[in-house]
């Protein structure tokens, strides 16, 4: 099995009296897509948190190739090549479109102590941002506002800002939700295009996409992993479909 | 997008400051000059708060703190009998850039009301110490007995002099502020106002970088404090007083934030009402607030939007 690019060991959270991670040991290995699925209040989204550096875990560790990150703060993780999308779209709503992504490039283009030149006609910003905008085939939006852009748009901007910063993991939380069948699809074929190329951990709730694009699945029930495998083996789990399946399935 | 209705308010805005003193001194109404010296100092604070409040969001509600380190700066030196122009100026925005390090590295870490809330108290906390500060006054405040040195070439104390060098200070903050918003760094302070939690994801450390901008923006008030020194040839504890600080964000409420020529006709319209209303009466205070709504609810880019028809930072965050 190749080396782990992400490992989580016995990582716990609660808040309050709810454990909302309960023990989750995880690996995620270069070049896959995988899956986490479960049903609501799983501690999907907690859990996402937790590996973008933004929530604290209470008890366990995280490793990023290989060195424990479990206490490094999100934009360190960010700089050693963690990038999230969020599940409601987290944009620069005022930017246009084109700045958006630049200002995702700027994020790794060294320190910003810059107080002179214009970033807006700074090449080394705009021309990676011009790439990553035509590869999610938001090209012919870049100088629209971003808040006018259609909700699909909105969402193929976000992974553009995320891949803009070149991450070597890609946390993705739930980006499809809200989306229209046909918005979906692009966002299915977007993210097919986009494997192998960068490693991806996947929450979402559209189990059509998620059985498509996945090589490997993990279910979580109330914190805790209860099975993770390969898309067949969970769909022939049938603690996964009492647990989960079996509703979507019916 | 009215870009050229945009250059011909400021162009003509610019021309009027530039000819203003020969018109007045020929009519024989010297006040005047004293009168647009002092718009042009508060141009440059309101100009300063403007900076992070307008483009960064960060509501400082203490600004009038950095005025006061600025004027008393050059009040204390002198009481000593340093009269040294370039001293007394390199004290006062060493000073209040200190002063901004240090409530900024406070402050910035709470956000929202507490923010607005904090930079308030240490606005105070300055202004409680001024009035403790007997050996310069004290509550009655501290006269200077004569302007910053600048060698014969400048003389401060000549009113039409120190106008141009107060409107000079003021074009050249302009020119710098306006490339200082298109800068990387400039983006970054806009980035985090519209979206803080998105800046962080993408691996900003935000902090330093809000730090850097309220520095920044502290000194430059402190500047506006020193000149206002020299213009006043006074200080006491009343310029950082917590109302002051009200003032300078009303200017810049008033003339629009997020569009840095906005604050400079927001201390304009703010401080020509105060000077015509007052001398009308002296409830001056009850017809000027209403004013002051009314601009405000009527053109939520304020008055330099009113006159160009466009929309400004915070006209754009909100549509």
């Amino acid at each position: 099995m190749a080396e782990a690019l992400l490992e989580t060991r016995d990582l716990c959270k609660s808040f309050g009296g709810l454990v909302v991670t309960d023990a989750v040991s995880l690996v995620v290995t270069p070049g896959e897509i995988h899956a986490i699925i479960g049903p609501n209040g799983a501690g999907k989204t907690t859990l996402i948190a937790e590996l973008a550096g933004e929530l604290r875990p209470d008890s366990g560790s995280i490793h990023f190739a290989g060195a424990d990150i479990t206490r490094l703060a999100m934009a360190r993780r960010a700089a050693l090549g963690i990038a999230r999308s969020f599940q409601i779209t987290s944009i620069f709503r005022e930017f246009s479109v084109l700045d958006n992504v630049a200002m995702a490039v700027q994020a790794h283009a060294g320190h910003s102590f810059r107080f002179w030149r214009s970033a807006r006609r700074d090449a080394r910003l705009r021309d990676p941002a011009r790439q990553v905008l035509a590869k999610v085939g938001l090209a012919e939006r870049a100088e629209s506002r971003a808040a006018a852009l259609s909700h699909g748009e909105k969402r193929a901007l976000e992974i553009a800002m995320v891949l803009a910063t070149r991450p070597r993991l890609l946390l993705l939380d739930e980006p499809m939700a809200g989306m229209g069948p046909q918005d979906a699809a692009g966002m299915v074929r977007l993210l097919a295009e986009l494997k192998r190329q960068v490693t991806m951990v996947l929450v979402e709730h559209d189990m059509d996409a998620v059985f498509a694009l996945a090589d490997r699945i993990t279910v979580m029930v109330y914190g805790r992993i209860i099975a993770s495998g390969t898309p067949d083996a969970i769909r022939g789990d049938a603690e996964v479909r009492r647990a989960y399946l079996g509703e979507a399935a019916a | 997008m009215s870009v050229a209705r945009r250059s011909l308010v400021i162009g003509v805005s610019l021309a009027a400051l530039a000819v203003a003193p020969a018109i007045a001194l020929a009519a024989g109404e010297p006040f005047y000059v004293t009168l647009l010296t002092r718009i042009m100092i508060f141009a440059i604070a309101a100009l300063s708060l403007d900076l992070i409040l307008g483009y960064g969001g960060l509501v400082s509600f203490g600004h009038a703190a950095y005025l006061g380190i600025g004027a008393y700066a050059v009040g204390i030196l002198a009481f000593h009998g340093i009269t040294s122009g370039p001293l007394q100026f390199a004290v006062a925005i060493l000073a209040s850039a200190a002063a901004a390090a240090m409530i900024g590295a406070v402050s910035l870490r709470t956000s929202g009301v507490y923010f607005i809330m904090i930079t308030l108290a240490f606005a105070q906390m300055l202004y409680f110490l001024a009035e403790s500060l007997n050996i310069y006054g004290g509550d009655d405040g501290l006269n200077i007995t004569q302007p910053s040195n600048f060698g014969r070439l400048v003389d401060l104390g000549d009113p039409a002099t120190l106008y141009y060098v107060v409107l000079a200070v003021l074009l050249v903050l302009l020119l710098l502020t306006r490339q200082l918003i298109n800068s990387r760094f400039g983006l970054l302070v806009q980035g985090v106002k519209s979206n803080e939690r998105r800046m962080a994801a993408l691996g900003f450390p935000t902090f330093r970088y809000k730090l850097a901008a309220f520095i920044l923006s502290g000194t430059i008030c402190g500047l506006a404090g020193a000149l206002f020194a020299n213009l006043t040839l006074f200080c006491s504890p009343a310029i950082m007083h917590w109302t002051r600080s009200g003032e300078i964000m009303m200017m810049v409420i008033l003339g629009g934030m997020g569009s840095l020529f906005g604050p400079v006709l927001g201390a304009a319209l703010y401080l020509l009402l105060e000077t015509l209303l007052s001398g009308a009466t002296e409830h001056w205070q009850a017809i000027l607030g209403p004013i002051l709504v009314l601009v405000v609810l009527f053109s939520r880019s304020g008055f330099f939007g009113m006159l160009t028809g466009e929309r400004t930072a915070r006209g754009r965050a909100d549509g």
